[in-house]
């Protein structure tokens, strides 16, 4: 299965914005409880999703760059960017489902 | 789908993982049904004070994965699943979730509470962007910054407090003069130096275009308005119970909390409720693991009656 890659500040440019398929990442940080809630959801969702939709986490704290550039002051946040663009903000903990409905709109 | 239990419970809070755990050891076969992880609200929590047996304090997310495994140590069985309704009529009840629909004879309903929004222009708009529900995930993003803090119960308390580690400094905005925080946070917060009070005052609108700038408030008493600049803003106004699928289904109160009697029975019989989501619930931890005991040893009950 697969699971969610790392990304970093250096590598965000090569892995999010220039991926092929529409790609989400994970913005969390070690001291962030609702950040340990949701990822084994994203990790679920990465292998069911495999091949249609890249994963990836960024730790915030080691990364401030990306976060700062994207604008995410909360966490845990995904962003789901399709074409190199974030398309769908997404903020806090949220089920699985509701997660599933905005990953199959970026696939149409 | 799946075998018929004896005992569903919704949520997977303290009080619901602490009713897994008493039915599991009574052996009746029981799910677990979890929207996300198990712990509810306490994941949030950076130090848990007063729950009984941790003299230092216990980090939330600790004390959630503790609770967990206790409970699935005795055999109890976790899903992952929201639920969308439930039907109560008849011996046999149904949950339906996003996973399917599950059946038991007897449901505990501890599904909690969530946090309530103001209400406010801008609230949605910043969300992610400078508003907050969660100091202890984003407290660190404001390093050296004015942030604030609405409220004045426990958590918006603990809130500011923890806050003060990273701020330059804390307003905590409260629409009255006087505190709902317990003594010993309100003692904490009036010695920090960092934090400021604004009494009797409210928030009007968040503005900012891409993020959080200014808070415009209203003094209760004079209506005088005021422009606070600020590049964050945390809300713990108090919390709403996640009952939106049960009007109609079971009997709330006003404010829309699960109306029990002292055995935690609805009086739909084979279905009670624990935990935050009860009406007349203190909303401890400690309270939410007594509520979801007590709706164990009732259900226990009224399983073997049948």
């Amino acid at each position: 299965m697969a699971a969610p890659q790392h990304v970093d500040d250096n590598s965000f440019n090569e892995v999010v914005i220039e991926a092929k398929m529409p790609f989400l990442v994970d913005f969390w940080a070690p001291w962030c409880g609702p950040c340990r809630a949701i990822a084994p959801i994203v990790e679920e969702l990465a292998g069911e999703y495999e091949g249609q939709i890249g994963f990836g986490k960024l730790n915030v704290d080691e990364n401030p760059k990306s976060a700062t550039e994207y604008g995410v002051r909360s966490i845990p946040t995904l962003l789901l960017f399709k074409d190199g663009k974030p398309m769908t903000q997404i903020v806090g903990l949220r089920s699985k489902a509701e997660l599933k409905k905005h990953l199959d709109a970026s696939l149409t | 789908m799946g075998d018929p239990y004896e005992l569903i419970i919704i949520g997977g809070g303290p009080a619901g993982l602490s009713a897994g755990m008493y039915a599991a050891r009574s052996r009746l076969p029981t799910l677990l049904i979890e929207r996300a992880m198990p712990g509810g609200q306490i994941v949030n929590a950076e130090l848990v004070e007063n729950y009984p047996g941790f003299p230092e304090g216990i980090s939330g997310a600790e004390l959630a994965s503790l609770m967990e495994r206790q409970a699935t140590k005795y055999g109890l069985e976790i899903s992952v699943a929201e639920v969308d309704g439930i039907e109560v009529a008849g011996e046999q009840k149904t949950v339906r979730t996003s996973e399917g629909q599950y059946h038991a004879k007897a449901l505990i309903i501890a599904g909690g509470s969530e946090h309530s929004k103001l209400g406010v222009p801008g609230e949605e708009e910043l969300r992610g962007r400078g508003v907050s529900y969660c100091a202890t995930c984003d407290g660190a993003f404001f390093r050296d910054q004015v942030i604030a803090v609405v409220g004045g119960g426990n958590i918006a308390l603990s809130d500011a407090l923890f806050l003060t580690r990273f701020a330059s400094k804390v307003v905590v905005i409260h629409r009255r003069d006087q505190l709902r925080a317990t003594r010993i946070l309100q003692e904490r917060a009036f010695a920090q130096p960092k934090i400021e009070f604004l009494w009797d005052t409210v928030v009007k609108s968040i503005e900012g275009n891409s993020e959080v700038r200014q808070l415009r408030l209203m003094n209760v008493k004079t209506e005088a308005e005021a422009l606070l600049e600020v590049s964050g803003v945390f809300i713990a106004v108090g919390l709403r119970p996640n009952t939106g699928y049960l009007e109609g289904v079971l009997a709330l109160s006003p404010e829309g909390f699960i109306l029990v009697n002292e055995q935690m029975e609805t009086g739909v019989p084979g279905v009670y409720a624990a935990g935050d989501i009860r009406a007349g619930s203190p909303r401890q931890v400690s309270s939410a693991v007594g509520d979801g005991a007590t709706a164990a040893i009732s259900a226990e009950r009224y399983l073997s009656s049948i």
